[in-house]
């Protein structure tokens, strides 16, 4: 009898130890409880959702999200965030609306992601749109520079990152108006939605004398071999000031055909084929003499920021994580940055990563700088400005690189 | 091909098939009010997407499976429809089961049209003269005088219906209800028409268009009529399509789309219903397999590149198209055929011996 109430005693010693060594971690536990977290969350994970043209017409743009996993891929190695390793989901849409609506539903109902982060192209990210602010998750730093994304009243959950087109286009027209005398203006377009939003701002930017001065628009199918034709067309018309809405392989094209045919307008060339590598030094580089554009990002292959050190860590990453990339290819410095960009925000986070926390952190970036955006720039949001990267600097080639003119132009002031 | 095409309408007992699959996927959505998850709405929008390309599928297989003419513009049907029954509802208002019978009226005629040039072209050129409709719809839709209509490049967000009535399921649920819905009529009504005299016809053109012409079918008539009844069913897939995915861009109709329809096709089996429904389910499923795939086999051998997932789906069709050159509805009867024949054969032997003999001495 005795003996066994001693064993039941003893038991219940053993019981006590064994919940006092259960409680301990316990209590642990219970203080991290006070962690908040949304779905896809874990003290070891954050699962992040993406979507990018990995096939189809528009792959070459698949280099973004390339680029933004092997980004996340470096953030890992080095810990992950705030201990949490991220867990970058990115799928390929083939740049089709409908696919990229079935793969958003599966990574965010299926998978449980925390947020989307860069989903890329216009039309795909239209199609999520009114589905991600229905469902609450946040689609962060979208891979396009159509104006609509940034509307905090209407769509809150939605943010773009870079400086949106339509305000690209008042700041070329306003430049052409203020240095052109007379100018007639001949505009090459690619037939897009990247081509209508860049047409509306230069035509509001030039305002009331739009009809005028726009002497002729041809436009061109992103599938078309080449745009000769176009070129001539648009010479015929005697046009002082050419507005060159491309992409990289045409733009190539429309710089070289304007040379050979021998017309020397002020020539605007969009941001999105302003790329050293990929553009100006195929078409030649004597042939692009005096071309404007307008910059936010620095080009990897100007010798200027050879020696910077946000290029120097930039280089080190792509040969480690991205050795594939190209280094000409400014798709790598963007998706780098918008990355950079996402790391920032959930590092911001804290142990607070639900998803209104995200967004409302994403809605707080006050002066933060970014690696390989021009000097100067920094991103700025808050619960009524939705647009992170306002700024843009003019360039104009001169010899072998891009001469920034003028100040920093935010884009309230175009 | 054309013997299982022909044989699996005529063979009894397929019926109970088809009525324990119609009942199965009429349960199906009630699995989700039994066991609420967060991810049941993305396998209702998955099941959606399969119907609506089980029904564009259906709509090819009519015109190449059981007319013999090859169609690589389909995806444009598919357009008309999408954009007819987007314009219906944003600039008129229209409830989206009201354009429906719209889209049929004006896909019907569309494929009719263009069911009459088609007859000067055989196969092959009649292939490529499809492609060009394949190519150009994707511009059209872009062109500047219709684009107060299309919305140009930025194309058309529409909203997404709910449950009428008040019924107690979630919107993913109704619409999977209204594609099974009209999944079953469009399937119901391919199936009489094939049993029909007039299918009779479409198989005969196929067969031997002039021998079809001797007997007095008017292979003009039926073939264009068939273009048209083909654009229907395609052009009805696109409807459903812009109502459940709640958006229409050029973007989605791009050329890769009526290569999709046509894998879906040759994947399921040509001139098969059932393989339809197949082929639907194939080119949600087996795409988003590959990708998981690729990833699985990344991390299993931990190379140091993505194993791209065309790569894996292209692999896969070559398998698959050698294992069951007649697709796999076609695969599956041959497989059923043979185990059935062994049976037979089995069963012979064990009781009647000497019937096989005498069965033996015949050949």
């Amino acid at each position: 009898m005795n003996k066994t109430s001693n064993l039941l005693t003893r038991r219940k010693t053993l019981l006590a130890a064994a919940g006092m060594a259960l409680a301990a971690p316990s209590i642990v536990t219970s203080a991290r409880a006070e962690n908040k977290y949304g779905p896809g969350v874990s003290d070891t994970e954050i699962k992040i959702g993406n979507t990018n043209p990995y096939s189809g017409n528009a792959s070459a743009y698949g280099a973004n999200g390339r680029a933004a996993s092997a980004y996340f891929r470096m953030i890992n190695e080095q810990g992950g965030i705030n201990g949490r390793k991220i867990n970058y989901i990115s799928l390929d849409d083939g740049y089709s609306p409908p696919k990229t609506v079935e793969l958003t539903r599966q990574l965010v109902e299926r998978d449980g992601v925390l947020l989307l982060h860069a989903p890329l192209g216009t039309a795909c990210n239209t199609a999520i749109h009114h589905y991600m602010n229905q469902k609450k998750v946040p689609q962060l730093f979208v891979a396009t520079g159509a104006s609509k994304w940034g509307d905090p009243a209407h769509n809150p959950w939605t943010m773009g990152w870079q400086p949106d087109y339509h305000t690209e286009g008042v700041i070329y027209a306003k430049h052409a108006l203020a240095n052109v005398k007379d100018p007639k203006i001949a505009i090459l377009r690619q037939n897009d939605d990247m081509g209508v939003d860049y047409l509306e701002g230069f035509r509001q930017g030039l305002g009331s004398v739009a009809e005028k001065f726009i002497v002729e628009t041809a436009t061109y199918e992103v599938t078309d071999p080449t745009i000769d034709s176009q070129m001539l067309q648009l010479k015929n018309t005697g046009a002082n000031v050419f507005y060159n809405i491309t992409t990289p392989k045409f733009a190539a094209q429309a710089i070289k055909k304007a040379a050979e045919i021998g017309w020397k307008p002020a020539h605007y060339l969009v941001n999105v084929a302003a790329s050293l590598g990929a553009t100006l030094r195929p078409a030649g580089m004597e042939n692009c003499q005096g071309i404007i554009t307008a910059f936010y990002t620095k080009d990897p292959v100007d010798p200027r920021w050879a020696s910077s050190p946000d290029f120097v860590t930039w280089k080190a990453w792509m040969e480690k994580y991205n050795a594939g990339g190209n280094i000409a290819d400014g798709s790598n410095v963007t998706g780098y940055a918008n990355a950079f960009t996402m790391a920032h925000v959930l590092r911001a986070c804290g142990d607070n990563l639900t998803r209104e926390n995200v967004m409302h952190e994403a809605a707080s970036l006050k002066n933060v700088e970014i690696p390989m955006l021009l000097p100067g720039i920094k991103l700025n949001t808050s619960a009524t400005n939705f647009y992170p990267i306002q700024a843009v600097n003019m360039a104009r080639i001169e010899g072998d690189h891009w001469a920034m003119f003028g100040e920093l132009i935010s884009a309230s002031q175009g | 091909m054309a013997a299982s095409a022909t044989s699996w309408a005529t063979r009894r007992g397929i019926g109970w098939w088809a009525l324990a699959f119609w009942i199965f996927m009429l349960v199906l959505p009630l699995m989700g009010s039994a066991f609420p998850s967060e991810s049941f709405d993305y396998y209702m929008f998955m099941g959606q997407s399969m119907m609506v390309y089980a029904i564009a599928v259906l709509g090819l297989n009519l015109l190449t499976g059981f007319n013999g003419q090859i169609s690589l513009g389909h995806g444009a049907f598919f357009a008309l429809g999408a954009y007819t029954a987007a314009i219906l509802m944003i600039d008129f208002g229209w409830p989206y089961w009201a354009t429906i019978p719209v889209v049929a009226i004006v896909c019907f005629g569309a494929g009719f049209l263009f069911g009459f040039p088609a007859l000067k072209l055989e196969s092959h050129y009649l292939a490529l003269a499809t492609f060009t409709l394949a190519i150009a719809v994707p511009q059209l839709l872009k062109h500047k005088s219709i684009a107060g209509w299309t919305g140009g490049v930025s194309g058309l967000v529409l909203e997404k219906p709910d449950p009428p009535f008040g019924l107690p399921i979630s919107p993913d649920q109704f619409l999977f209800y209204f594609c099974l819905l009209m999944a079953m009529i469009l399937f119901w009504a391919a199936f009489n028409l094939l049993r029909g005299r007039s299918g009779r016809a479409m198989m005969a053109i196929r067969d031997h268009g002039m021998a079809a012409g001797t007997m007095g079918i008017d292979t003009s008539l039926y073939k264009t009529i068939t273009f048209g009844i083909s654009a229907l069913y395609t052009g009805i897939a696109g409807a459903l399509s812009a109502i459940t995915v709640a958006y229409v861009a050029p973007d989605s109709f791009a050329l890769p789309l009526s290569i999709a329809f046509l894998v879906g096709l040759v994947v399921g089996g040509i001139g098969s219903l059932p393989g339809c429904l197949i082929g639907g389910a194939f080119l949600v499923l087996v795409q988003n397999w590959s990708q998981s795939l690729s990833d699985v086999l990344k991390e299993t051998f931990s190379l140091q590149y993505d194993v791209p997932s065309w790569a894996i789906y292209g692999v896969l069709l070559l398998l698959l198209m050698y294992v069951m050159p007649t697709g796999i509805a076609g695969g599956v009867l041959r497989l059923r055929g043979a185990i059935a024949g062994r049976l037979r054969r089995v069963e012979t032997v064990r009781s009647k011996p000497l019937v096989l003999q005498s069965e033996g001495e015949k050949h």
